[in-house]
């Protein structure tokens, strides 16, 4: 008979290892799958995994990928991991980060065609603007009425994706654009561009945002009262309420920061890979970066890790579905299994498995 | 020997760190009284938990009525008989009673009839009790009594009772002494669990008292003293608290007309609380469990705030100034509940240093936490309050009860309080370390604080505080002098006689 035992204090060895034991178990059950679907297991994971990276005939193109894809899934895990922490579930990224390119984006082409290097800073500043005022709405609901962050962080995706739709063909669209959907491309000119800092590495100012983030992050979780306050309200609500801790304060502070990084991530994304505001501009960074969040145990480096990892699966799914013609669900469900597996096996950072029967042990 | 109801020899049980219980041999006779002392960290708890049936040991065996036992879950322990009243009951406060014993049941019967079979033991035992109360309305005592009753309706040939009088009033206590003394009288045997040891000496058999693990002694509590108990338990001579008699200085914490509503709806509402507390003096707060402890604790520490005239310090009002503003001026306080409340359950010690003691020692410089400090004084606090545990990065969870009761009132007395507030500040500590605590109480009040202890136990109250007054269903009665009073008169506070004059 199998039991658990739970630990006089959580394991560190496994709180370390539970990711990479996720990991192997992924790549066992996600090999079955392949298998099943009649593709060899073997091949499909060194697609997936080994090729994207260092292949000769197509690392050129996907190991820049690996940056731009797990730049925005960084910045906007780093934020969500911050209310994850104090238990205030910002599920609605993907709005503020559509909200997010919408407003720094409005800014680039409100300037258009001007010329000046300030442009681009404002740019910024709009787009963590229109992040943060989006994430502002559920958490001033959930401050004055109690309402759920969860449903109405959620259900403001799906405002925000109506209202991209609307901009992409009316107020934003590109007025050259012969009556196409989509706003001029601002990766084209100069000033609102956000372009790759060094060619071929994919690196754009976005990644060094995330990359600024996941230490600012750190720092704050590690050495700063309001860090401490953070972890200490996700650990014991009551005990934070006795450390003066104010609830609301936290609340305003987690979602307005989750939101602000998550429309930067939204800005960096279409003034840089995308280049312009179209109807299907967002791709799920937003959902995905929840994954991304849980997957590096919100801890700032490993979120970091995980974003790396989490990119890798997106370009080695596309691959594998080029290359072996694996179905794209096939790779849904094997990102799915990452999570299922990472939550499965976080029981042993606080149990230990006894095996045999009862008390002989 | 057919006397003979549970021997158990040799039981031996290891943790990572820690042998909870070394080689422990002892038995209990039918229809005996039998009572389980230790210090905390004994391994009381583990040695009941494994004649429970909760934790298997890893040596020794158990002969219940001379059959060989071994229960491995609660279901098989019950099943032969044994039963058990935790010292923290779980039960649901939105279900009444009859539906809150009908969920510890293998195969409820009707509520109907499960309904009548409580009343009829309830009123063979002496426990009254209606069981179509809701036990959100139940005082502690009552609560304690559905514990009990649902244990007694297995009719059990052993009934283990985890400390069953820290919540109860002498009078409660009355009650259940005459129950238990009746089970006896049947036959059943009793594993008492208790720091209490007038009690022990009043009601029980025979004693096993545990150090460390191991069995120290086995004695006969009729004619031992409750000093002779307790030197045994802690292994030395026992030190009584002392008091310095003092003048008290100038009014430190004035409460006018204090009312709040609770925040949960089983809670209790303070009503219009009035009290004085003087520079040196100790304010003792009786009251039988749920009569608005917790709630006069968050007033005084900002977890629930007020006008800000209903409180004031040293001439300043502060009822509308949050945890952290009140410690700033010395207002400090200790809640009841250790782990969740006083303390995060996972956090280290050093953080849960951290936790109220930023302000007053200046642990963090423009938010930035100066982490070598908060150490240093997790470490002041480990040492200077003797808490056992390796060292300050170890988790709260990880300390028994009271040795994180010690770290928890030693962080709010090392931060030079001008105003303590501690609710239970010995609730569930053993007797060498409760009388730590009381004497680094006494010292505190003898260095000019102003202390308001508030306690279900009313000999620690005697014992430390210069007034009294209790708390019923959120009165405050007055304020009397400690000198003097009588038990009855007490009893009558408690019951809120003099509350609505």
């Amino acid at each position: 008979m199998i039991h658990l035992e739970k630990r006089a204090e959580p394991s560190k060895t496994w709180t370390a290892f539970t990711p990479v034991l996720a990991v192997i178990l992924t790549m066992i059950a996600g090999g079955l799958m392949f298998a099943a679907l009649g593709k060899d297991p073997f091949e499909a994971l060194r697609t997936i995994f080994y090729d994207p990276l260092f292949s000769e005939q197509f690392s050129a193109y996907s190991r820049p990928q690996l940056l731009v894809k797990a730049g925005p899934l960084i910045l906007i895990a780093i934020g969500l991991s911050l209310g994850f922490r104090a238990g205030i579930w910002n599920i609605g990224a993907e709005g503020q980060y559509i909200i997010g390119a919408i407003c720094g984006a409005a800014v680039g082409l409100a300037l258009y065609p001007s010329q000046s290097w300030l442009i681009y800073p404002v740019m910024i500043l709009a787009g963590a603007f229109g992040g943060w005022a989006w994430a502002m709405i559920p958490a001033i609901l959930k401050t004055r009425f109690n309402t759920n962050e969860i449903l109405v962080s959620l259900l403001l995706v799906y405002v925000a994706e109506q209202l991209l739709a609307s901009m992409a063909l009316s107020t934003l669209r590109n007025p050259e654009g012969n009556g196409f959907p989509g706003s001029r491309n601002l990766s084209q000119h100069w000033a609102t561009s956000n372009p790759e800092l060094i060619s071929g590495t994919g690196m754009h100012i976005g990644v060094l945002f995330a990359f600024i983030a996941v230490i600012m992050a750190y720092i704050m979780l590690n050495k700063h009262m309001l860090g401490f306050q953070i972890r200490l309200t996700g650990e014991s609500p009551r005990a934070a309420q006795f450390a003066g801790v104010n609830p609301t304060r936290l609340i305003l502070i987690c979602l307005g920061t989750s939101g602000a990084l998550a429309g930067l991530a939204g800005l960096f994304e279409v003034s840089g890979p995308a280049g312009q505001v179209s109807i299907d501009f967002n791709v799920g960074y937003g959902f995905t970066a929840i994954i991304v969040a849980f997957l590096g145990r919100l801890h700032p480096v490993g979120i970091l890790l995980a974003g790396l990892l989490m990119a890798l699966t997106y370009i080695g799914g596309e691959l594998a579905q080029f290359m072996l013609g694996l179905p794209g669900a096939s790779i849904q469900a094997f990102q799915g299994m990452l999570l299922f597996f990472l939550l499965g096996v976080d029981v042993l950072t606080n149990f230990r498995i006894r095996i045999g029967h009862g008390g002989k042990k | 020997m057919s006397d003979l109801l549970l021997d158990i020899k040799g039981l031996t049980k290891a943790y990572p760190g820690v042998v909870a219980n070394d080689d422990v041999s002892f038995s209990i006779q039918k229809g005996e009284v039998h009572a389980l002392l230790g210090e905390n960290g004994a391994g009381k708890s583990t040695l009941v938990k494994m004649i429970y049936g909760l934790v298997r040991p890893d040596k020794g065996d158990m002969q219940l009525k001379g059959a060989t036992f071994a229960p491995q879950e609660p279901r098989a322990a019950r099943a032969s008989g044994v039963a058990m009243v935790f010292q923290h009951f779980s039960l649901f406060d939105a279900l009444n009673v009859a539906e809150n014993i009908a969920l510890g049941m293998e195969n409820p019967p009707k509520q109907r009839e499960l309904a009548k079979r409580i009343t009829e033991v309830s009123q063979a035992y002496g426990l009254p009790l209606d069981p179509t109360r809701m036990v959100g309305d139940l005082s502690a005592g009552e609560r304690q009594r559905v514990e009990i009753i649902r244990c007694l309706l297995q009719d059990p040939s052993l009934l283990i009772m985890d400390e069953p009088t820290s919540v109860l009033t002498p009078q409660e206590v009355e009650v259940l002494f005459k129950t238990l003394r009746k089970l006896r009288e049947e036959g059943t045997s009793i594993l008492y669990i208790s720091h209490k040891l007038e009690e022990i000496r009043a009601i029980c058999d025979a004693a096993t008292i545990l150090r460390r693990g191991k069995v120290v002694a086995t004695s006969d509590p009729k004619t031992a003293s409750a000093r002779e108990l307790a030197e045994l338990m802690v292994g030395s001579t026992l030190h009584q608290p002392e008091r310095a008699t003092q003048e008290l200085g100038d009014v430190m914490l004035e409460v006018n007309d204090l009312s709040t509503a609770s925040a949960s709806p089983f809670g209790t509402s303070l009503k219009s609380i009035n009290l004085k507390v003087r520079k040196g003096e100790v304010l003792g707060v009786g009251g039988v469990a749920g009569n608005g402890q917790d709630e006069l604790l968050a007033a005084l520490s900002g977890e629930s705030l007020s006008s800000a005239n209903s409180v004031i310090i040293d001439g300043n009002p502060i009822g509308n100034l949050g945890p952290n503003d009140r410690r700033h001026i010395g207002v400090l306080s200790a809640p009841e509940e250790r782990l969740g409340h006083a303390a995060a359950p996972d956090m280290s010690l050093t953080e849960n240093a951290l936790l109220t003691g930023s302000k007053r020692e200046n642990l963090a410089e423009n938010g930035f936490i100066n982490w070598g400090k908060t150490r240093e004084f997790a470490e002041k606090i480990i040492s200077d309050f003797d808490v056992r545990t390796p060292g300050p990065s170890h988790v709260a969870r990880s300390l028994s009860g009271g040795n994180l009761q010690k770290f928890v009132i030693g962080r709010e007395i090392l931060q030079r309080p001008e105003v303590l507030v501690v609710n239970q500040p010995t609730w569930g500590v053993d007797a060498a370390a409760a009388a730590d605590i009381r004497q680094a109480l006494l010292d505190l009040a003898a260095a000019g604080t102003a202390l308001v202890v508030i306690s279900q136990d009313l000999d620690e109250l005697m014992e430390i505080s210069t007034n009294f007054a209790a708390l019923h269903h959120g009165h405050l009665s007055e304020t009397r002098p400690c000198k003097g009073l009588t038990v009855d008169e007490i009893g009558l506070m408690l019951g809120g006689a003099n509350a609505a004059a």
